[in-house]
């Protein structure tokens, strides 16, 4: 057949070549007689350029994490005029440890919310790992006695039950962390930091299973299976601690968790391996993008911004490291322990996010589910995963929490736990439509509520005047996001 | 003329008590557009559908470059060469062209993405495709049109050295000159070897571009005929009736769904 209809001749008329412009280079990988205008990928641009390349799309509408930052910076200013103590190093270091718990739990919350769902239980969940951490402790590793042989057995047999449908949807890593949580309970190996540690992860990603199980299995909407299960682990912390109780976590590594420091060296050796490593990722990407022949950002942007992070880093490690004991015969200097899990978590997160294809196709299931689908992605698979990550994330932010409080009582997770969880990460920039998510809106989130706590604590201001600023503080960047939104569909 | 790359003999498929495809043959030829047409509900759909390894059939035999194949899932089918863009298309806004084109099937190295070998792969085939009108390979869905859209779409199915692309409804939903921009596509396909099967409602688009015409009524194949055999109104005929003349079904009012 060579009827080929007429239509088909399209030729590019001579001048449109010339009208892109002497100025750009021809792309490296456009073959020779295939005609293409792929005007921004085979252009370098000068920094000026970038810059209000930049400039021009948050005007349309594209602002990403800049209106959480500006809002930090804000907050920080008048906190800072309007109380004395705010900008202390001392209060700086207790702010950091006070957000942490939030900042972890919203982390996990990220994962869920960029499919477009939503985990109500993920702080009452985080409730029971800290209960059963406490337990353990307690009980010197004999939870049978702590809890009583019947909800002992119904503890066992919900962790099995975590097993058998982690298995059954083959997700191998919830299904072993299950187990482990089993044979810590079964075992009673007397009390040890890390092994609690341990099993309250694990026992988070046993309740993962369980929520994800039956949100993407048997396909229950997951804002009723987790308002179910809020109440339902609120009801457990209760029976696991005990009315009226509060179960005191004596531990020095426990202790240290939420309120210790690194030493002063421990404090610069983090310095140099997280920017280190942050130096050699981007310089790394960079450069290779560059001798592919695909443009970068300019050389000159990108070394300014690597500057100015590593120069923000050294100046924080360096004031942590300042003594900042109100009473001179104490010392209390170095950066909390919190920031490197914190870190560690962002990496981490944000790492898999990135650079996995198991982040793509989060966010392709987000975005679009039924072309994931047909893109030959397990969408169940996924969704039921982001609900164990999540749920052992929070496991984490319940061990941090716990540690700041030096206890766990019936309450652990209850209130309004959850709810600035979801509320940092909807600050930082994550939308609740899925997505449209990164791990670091959960840390910038984190550190406006943190920091709106912190300063109106300073200022006498009870918690009533804290949740009325955090709920507008909230309402404020949902609709700098909708207007944005509106912009940038109407800018099209 | 090209030789046959997928074939179908006698292929039957119900849903529940429906009965939609009823022993239909259907032949795609290398280098050829075969266009695929008929009324709502006549089966287009679900014969693209089972082809994909998306439904299963229920009973006829597939041959896929003169050997016997069982597709079991669209993965299946993809490791034919065999790919499909949907009407409704399967892109995801919040990525951009890249991510969408590799979406399901990321290059690695290293176990980790490899994005720039993969914009560079994005870029050659877009380019091969003479497609001119994307700024950047890194645009997000979202900020494109529907005719980019769609070519888009399709370029992420040649991405894939397939061997077969259908395409359902490539044009339905676009502008004059996007329809001009997809249809100049569909024949670059035909002409890079590949063989393509267009699903569509309009008749001028498909004498455009198809070198073959296969007409469905009612879930039986009564014509698959040379394009250029045909006249526009015989191919209404056969759409709407079953029958034109001496061409279609004999008894067309006894088919029955």
């Amino acid at each position: 057949m060579t009827d080929i209809p007429a239509g088909t001749a399209t030729g590019t008329p001579p001048d449109d070549r010339a009208a892109r412009g002497a100025g750009q280079a021809p792309g490296p990988s456009r073959p020779s007689g295939a005609i293409s205008d792929f005007g921004i990928d085979t252009t370098s641009r000068s920094s000026g350029e970038a810059v209000r390349d930049y400039l021009a799309r948050v005007r349309g509408g594209e602002l990403g994490s800049l209106p959480a930052v500006l809002g930090l910076l804000a907050l920080v200013v008048v906190f800072s005029v309007l109380s004395g103590d705010f900008l202390t190093l001392g209060n700086i270091a207790n702010l950091l440890a006070q957000g942490a718990g939030t900042t972890v739990i919203a982390m996990g919350l990220v994962f869920v919310l960029l499919l477009g769902e939503i985990d109500l239980s993920a702080g009452t969940a985080s409730g029971v790992t800290a209960a059963v951490l406490a337990l353990h402790l307690v009980r010197d590793g004999n939870l049978l006695g702590g809890m009583g042989s019947m909800v002992f057995a119904l503890f066992i047999a919900g962790l099995l039950l975590a097993v058998v449908l982690a298995v059954v949807a083959r997700m191998w890593a919830g299904a072993a962390m299950a187990a482990v949580a089993i044979l810590i309970s079964l075992l009673g190996l007397p009390a040890n930091p890390w092994l609690e540690m341990l099993l309250a992860l694990c026992v988070g990603a046993a309740i993962g299973s369980l929520t994800g199980f039956l949100v993407a299995k048997v396909g229950i909407p997951s804002f009723v299976v987790t308002l179910a299960l809020f109440l339902a682990w609120g009801g457990v912390v209760l029976q696991f601690i005990g009315e009226g109780g509060t179960l005191g976590l004596r531990n020095d590594v426990l202790f240290a968790v939420a309120n210790g420091n690194l030493s002063t060296l421990g404090s610069w050796v983090l310095f140099v391996a997280a920017g280190g490593g942050y130096l050699a990722v981007v310089l790394n990407r960079h450069y290779s993008r560059l001798r592919r022949g695909l443009v970068a950002p300019p050389t000159g942007l990108v070394l300014a911004k690597v500057t100015a992070i590593l120069v923000l880093g050294a100046v924080a490690t360096y004031l942590l490291t300042l003594n900042r004991s109100h009473n001179p015969s104490v010392v209390i200097s170095g950066v909390p322990y919190v920031v490197p899990i914190v870190l560690a978590l962002l990496v981490l997160g944000t790492f898999v996010l990135d650079r996995t294809s198991y982040g793509r196709h989060l966010y392709a299931v987000g975005g679009n589910r039924e072309a994931a689908r047909r893109a030959g992605i397990d969408v169940a698979k996924a969704r039921m995963s982001v609900f164990v990550i999540c749920s052992s994330v929070a496991a984490i932010g319940a061990i941090i929490y716990s540690s700041k409080v030096g206890s766990v009582d019936p309450q652990a997770g209850n209130g309004n736990t959850l709810l600035f969880a979801v509320g940092a990460a909807v600050i930082g920039g994550t939308s609740l439509f899925g997505g449209k998510a990164r791990v670091r809106d959960a840390v910038i989130g984190g550190a406006v509520i943190a920091v709106i706590n912190n300063g109106l604590g300073l200022l006498g201001q009870g918690a009533a005047v804290v949740s009325i600023v955090t709920g507008l503080v909230l309402l404020l960047a949902a609709s700098v996001d909708a207007l944005s939104r509106r912009r940038a569909a109407a800018g099209r | 003329m090209g030789e046959p790359i997928l074939e179908l003999r006698g292929v039957n498929k119900s849903f529940g008590p429906v009965h939609v495809l009823h022993d239909v043959d259907f032949t795609v030829r290398a280098g050829e557009v075969t266009a695929l047409v008929g009324d709502n509900g006549a089966g287009k759909s679900t014969l693209v559908k089972c082809i994909a390894g998306i439904h299963s059939m229920d009973s006829g035999e597939v041959r896929f470059a003169g050997s016997p194949v069982h597709v079991h899932g669209p993965r299946e089918a993809a490791a034919l060469g065999i790919e499909v863009v949907y009407q409704d298309l399967a892109l995801c806004d919040n990525l951009d062209i890249v991510q969408n084109m590799f979406l399901g099937r990321e290059q690695l190295r290293g176990g980790l993405l490899d994005e720039a070998e993969m914009e560079r792969k994005a870029r050659q085939t877009l380019a091969s495709l003479s497609v001119r009108t994307v700024k950047s390979v890194r645009t997000l869905v979202s900020a494109l049109s529907g005719g980019q859209r769609q070519t888009v779409a399709i370029a992420k199915a040649v991405l894939w050295e397939s061997r077969v692309v259908l395409l359902d409804e490539p044009t339905a939903a676009l502008g004059v000159a996007q329809t001009r921009q997809v249809l100049d596509l569909v024949r670059r396909l035909a002409e890079q070897g590949l063989g393509v099967v267009l699903i569509s409602h309009n008749m001028a688009d498909v004498f455009e571009v198809a070198d073959r015409i296969a007409t469905l009524y009612l879930g039986r194949m009564v014509a698959e005929l040379p394009a250029k055999e045909v006249t526009h109104s015989q191919v209404v005929e056969l759409i709407t009736a079953g029958r034109s003349g001496d061409l279609g079904m004999a008894r067309p009012e006894a088919a029955t769904v």
